[in-house]
């Protein structure tokens, strides 16, 4: 199979370019994209990349696959490429490339710490855990599993346009997280914090986030829900 | 939290709000005079005058006026700030960007102030 691999090495390319490789795959086996570059890597040695789990859990080669971010590692070859078609691979975009699909996420984490992803409670600690009934912990699903791999937030025209302001999908989803959670007494501070016209309302409902979150996560909803709290807080 | 004197509301909350608001008031104020075309099918001039000469037309086309104001406001601020940016433009972009929000903010007084000549102008 023909694949068109993004590289670029700062100390000797002037550059980025598209490098053509033909890969042998194995025969009537449908490999993952992970599977591929490790068999470009066994003859090109030089191609670097992300990688550690190989199952979509440590969230470390989100990358762009023929045009859509995911996680290579869990991706088929065989649902992003068409037969006879070319499997092209793209570094995350938005973000400043430190070699091939390797890219600097400092502003990813920076807005991911904007948002406090941590319990804050000002109530004199308890001998146990700080209980919650089922129904109270049920309101974290669909926002703890998060693996912060930043296919959403690399994938949001917003986050392009405004990385230093505008949290992003990923970072929200947390903000949103910590602001449903029943033991933590932060609520009003968390929301005054993003308040302003990019912290949150840079998100114009895109859904490129949803679409391609390997976790099946919503951070548009999620979004949704900060909206109306700051609505309620402010009413 | 991101501060910004020239948002409208000067808080995301409130610009966004404001959008919201004034979208509803333009879709009431359009389906409203598409009703008056469908109701007078041989709408006349002296029929035209005699709505207009109202004060309830008057106030709720200078409140449709208003909103299309503050609505377009705060999506040519938005878009302002999405593409004209140190990213896009370097060092140019406040220029820019300042030049730009004040021609959308002078057509758009332009606008208002045309439009209460037009209406109360009305003999
Ligand atoms: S919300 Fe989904 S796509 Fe975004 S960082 Fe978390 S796991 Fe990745």
């Amino acid at each position: 199979m023909l694949v068109s691999i993004y590289r670029y090495n700062p100390e000797t390319d002037e550059k980025p370019v598209m490098q053509d490789v033909n890969v042998d795959l194995p025969q009537g086996k449908d490999l993952m994209v992970l599977d591929v570059l490790e068999l470009m890597k066994q003859q090109d040695t030089s191609i670097s990349y992300r990688r550690s789990c190989r199952e979509g859990v440590c969230g470390s080669d989100g990358m762009n696959m023929n045009g859509t971010n995911g996680l290579a590692c869990i991706t088929p070859v065989s649902s992003i490429v068409k037969p006879g078609k070319k499997l092209i691979l793209r570094p995350l975009p938005g973000l400043p490339v430190i070699r091939d699909l390797v890219v600097d996420m400092t502003i990813f984490y920076k807005q991911f710490e904007k948002v406090k992803p941590y319990l804050i409670n000002d109530e004199p600690a308890t001998a146990i855990e700080r209980l919650q009934s089922p129904e109270e912990r049920e309101k974290l699903d669909g926002l703890y599993e998060c693996i912060l791999c930043a296919c959403c937030s690399t994938n949001c025209p917003s986050f392009w346009w405004n990385p230093e302001k505008f949290i992003g999908p990923a970072g929200l989803l947390q903000a949103y997280r910590f602001l449903a959670d029943s033991r933590d007494t932060a609520t009003v501070e968390r929301l005054s914090a993003l308040e302003d016209p990019f912290s949150v309302f840079r998100c114009r409902g895109i859904m490129n986030c949803v679409a391609v979150c390997p976790k099946g996560l919503n951070p548009t909803r999620a979004i949704g829900h900060i909206k109306s709290m700051l609505i309620q807080q402010a009413t | 939290m991101v501060t910004n004197v020239s948002s409208f509301g000067r808080s995301g909350l409130y610009d966004w709000i404001i959008q919201r608001l004034t979208a509803v008031v333009l879709a009431s104020y359009t389906f409203f005079l598409l009703g008056i075309f469908i109701l007078n099918p041989d709408l006349d001039y002296e029929q035209w005058h005699g709505i207009f000469s109202s004060f309830g037309m008057r106030f709720y086309t200078l409140l449709a006026m208003l909103s299309v104001c503050a609505h377009a406001w705060v999506g040519m601020w938005t878009i302002s700030t999405d593409y004209l940016t140190d990213d896009m433009l370097g060092s140019k972009a406040v220029a820019v960007r300042f030049v730009f929000q004040v021609v959308c903010a002078l057509v758009f007084l332009a606008y208002l102030v045309w439009a209460i000549q037009i209406l109360w102008g009305i003999s």
